[in-house]
């Protein structure tokens, strides 16, 4: 019989990757500039979880998934407006910082307490999912002590596929160095698993589960919480910007066969 | 008064791989620059080869935890083990290599023992007598220099951002550092590796170029057809004769992940960018990639840059690349793979 899952995904906003960014000192520490006015998406990687989750809710009737998501509420409004329209899920919003600034054992506690509130809460039906590093902080930290939090040692990262094996175990594997996968099984949930980009392409927009989801996301935000990040004990002694221009040289009107003999002396260069 | 802990797993054979010897340089080095004394820790089926390995380091001691139990990359083995170490070193900074495995593990750690954590360090220096280090946020855009107050402080460093540490071998005396495992333990299990064919291995971190394909190879071309085919055979054939790792764009993937007849080999694993790596190479050479922000920011780490575009107004011309060939990709690669064969 298949397992109802119940798959809880954390992830947060981040600003569009074709924005131009630019670091600012606050009084609070640094920032973007205009933070708030930068169109943001979905966490790329935690994206792929949430589609991921999705997809597994789907072939195991029963589960259900929840995205938690700790943000500045008017962004996360922003941000779910096209979200809620890719997948199902009931959203738990707090209202925070999604800055790459902000410490993310302090945003991992605020997660954590965010799972232990879903009312009715099974470990043994537990999927704790998240996108293995974050598009802004990039640190690859906060999922871990999620699940050690919940008190979840199953963990793994930079997971690309997961399967459900026929006495329920999981199949599961992991970016390792190289370009290959690590593969484990799991016999026993919860487990935690920090996404990469895994198998499955974005789904497209569906306004129908827009409208489902529409009804829950709108009452999670007017809920959520507000979170203060005091980032304890941090400090930034310098934030700065690449000094990355180069002096691009433009090659024209060269034949193709000057180029190469250019490129094989410059490779074989050491 | 610091603590400073090397932590670092075996490989299979019982060394110590390239990045964890770079993350003992970069120990001794915080160790000297705070006064403080180094210690070392290791995880792993027999870790006695890797001390051996690292005896001269001036690690003060020599924790291990060793067993077969400990010879798989694993959440709760690891995690168990590099807590015991931690604490057996009452350490106040622990540095270790950020591989995979520990890249998984030692946030939870650091969880665990009330402390803190940064991943993806690319250096950790001292200024007055301060640790402070440095690493990137919002995927390699901008670098800062973070600095902390609580410990333990857990530090990951990224391969690539030190030299290797290379003393002489000699023999350690290993203090064995016990952990009591339980059935919750070895819930997972890990069963293999999954890798392509060694001839179909296409991502090698050691290649001193990355060659980046861009969906350009797929598109239609100057006389009116694609030519896939074609696209294939040159950059497969140049691989095989630089010995160049291969990058993507992410636009080249997806097409390869639709299911289209279109350069089998690529798969998300050799996407280069936001949402893919930022491998480090001294050189890289842009193919048909038009070089747009969200692919650039995994170049931060590519010395030097060369791209190949039929438009002169890409994005490479921005600055992002040393030189720009505005040139036909077909057409130059050909000639390249020829002189490369001649060689
Ligand atoms: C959230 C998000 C995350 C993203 N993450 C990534 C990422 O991680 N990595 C990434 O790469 N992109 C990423 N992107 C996409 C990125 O913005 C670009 O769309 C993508 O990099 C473009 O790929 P491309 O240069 O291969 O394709 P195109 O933009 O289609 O460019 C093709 C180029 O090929 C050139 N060309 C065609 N034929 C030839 C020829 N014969 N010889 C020479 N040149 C030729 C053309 O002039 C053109 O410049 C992301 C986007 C978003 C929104």
């Amino acid at each position: 019989m298949p397992t109802a899952y119940q798959i809880v995904v954390c992830g947060s906003l981040v600003p569009d990757p074709l924005q131009t960014l630019e670091p600012v000192a606050t009084p609070t520490g640094p920032a973007l500039k205009n933070e708030m006015m930068l169109p943001a998406v979905l966490d790329p990687w935690a994206g792929h979880a949430l589609f991921e989750a999705a997809n597994l809710a789907k072939q195991n009737p029963g589960s259900k998934v929840w995205l938690v998501s700790v943000g500045p509420k008017a962004k996360l409004q922003q941000v779910m407006m096209t979200v809620a329209q890719k997948v199902p899920f009931e959203l738990i919003a707090i209202d925070g910082p999604a800055s790459g600034f902000a410490e993310s054992a302090e945003i991992a506690a605020a997660l954590a307490e965010a799972i232990q509130g879903i009312a009715g809460l099974d470990k043994a039906r537990l999927l704790v999912f998240g996108g293995w590093e974050s598009a802004s902080r990039g640190a690859g930290t906060t999922m871990q002590m999620v699940g050690e939090r919940l008190g979840i040692v199953d963990q793994f990262q930079g997971v690309d596929e997961l399967t459900v094996q026929p006495d329920g175990a999981l199949r599961i594997l992991e970016r390792i160095e190289g370009g290959k996968h690590q593969v484990s099984t799991c016999a026993a949930l919860p487990a935690l698993l920090g996404w990469a980009t895994g198998n499955l392409a974005e789904p497209p927009n569906n306004p129908q589960v827009g409208m489902l989801n529409m009804r829950t996301v709108m009452p999670a935000l007017q809920r959520a919480k507000a979170l203060k990040v005091a980032n304890d004990g941090v400090a930034f002694a310098s934030v700065s910007l690449p000094k990355q221009r180069r002096e691009t040289k433009i090659v024209k009107d060269q034949s193709p066969d000057d180029i190469a003999r250019e490129i094989v002396e410059w490779i074989g260069k050491e | 008064m610091e603590t400073i802990l090397f932590l670092a797993h075996t490989e299979a054979d019982g060394s110590l791989g390239k990045a964890a010897l770079e993350t003992l340089t970069a120990a001794q080095a915080l160790a000297t620059g705070l006064g403080a004394p180094l210690l070392a820790g290791l995880i792993g089926g027999n870790v006695q080869p890797a001390a051996n390995q690292i005896a001269s380091c001036g690690a003060q001691r020599f924790l291990g935890v060793a067993g077969a139990e400990f010879a798989p990359s694993r959440y709760s083995t690891d995690s168990a083990a590099a807590e015991a170490l931690a604490k057996a070193a009452a350490a106040t900074i622990v540095i270790a290599p950020a591989t995979s495995r520990c890249n998984r593990v030692l946030a939870g750690v650091a969880q665990r023992l009330g402390g803190r954590i940064d991943g993806h360090v690319t250096g950790a220096t001292t200024a007055d007598g301060k640790p402070g280090l440095t690493r990137w946020y919002y995927r390699q855009r901008m670098e800062a220099v973070v600095q902390r107050t609580r410990r333990p402080w857990f530090i990951l460093l990224d391969p690539g951002c030190s030299p290797a540490w290379s003393g002489a071998a000699g023999t350690a005396s290993v203090e064995a550092v016990a952990v009591a495992l339980t059935a919750a333990h070895q819930r997972t299990v890990v069963t293999g590796v999954q890798a392509p064919a060694s001839d179909a291995q296409t991502i090698r971190p050691d290649a001193k170029l990355l060659f980046v394909a861009g969906a350009g190879w797929t598109k239609t071309q100057p006389d009116g057809k694609t030519h896939p085919e074609e696209a294939e055979q040159l950059i497969l054939g140049f691989l095989g004769k630089a010995k160049a790792s291969l990058g993507s764009t992410k636009s080249l993937v997806d097409l390869s992940g639709e299911g289209q007849a279109v350069l089998k080999f690529m798969t998300h694993l050799n996407q280069v960018g936001q949402t893919g790596s930022t491998p480090r190479h001294p050189k890289g050479l842009a193919t048909c990639c038009h070089g747009e922000e969200p692919h650039t920011v995994g170049w931060r780490f590519i010395n030097e840059r060369r791209a190949i575009n039929l438009n002169a107004n890409c994005s490479w011309a921005q600055g992002k690349a040393d030189v720009l060939y505005v040139a036909d990709s077909f057409a130059v690669m050909r000639k390249v793979n020829e002189l490369l064969a001649a060689k």
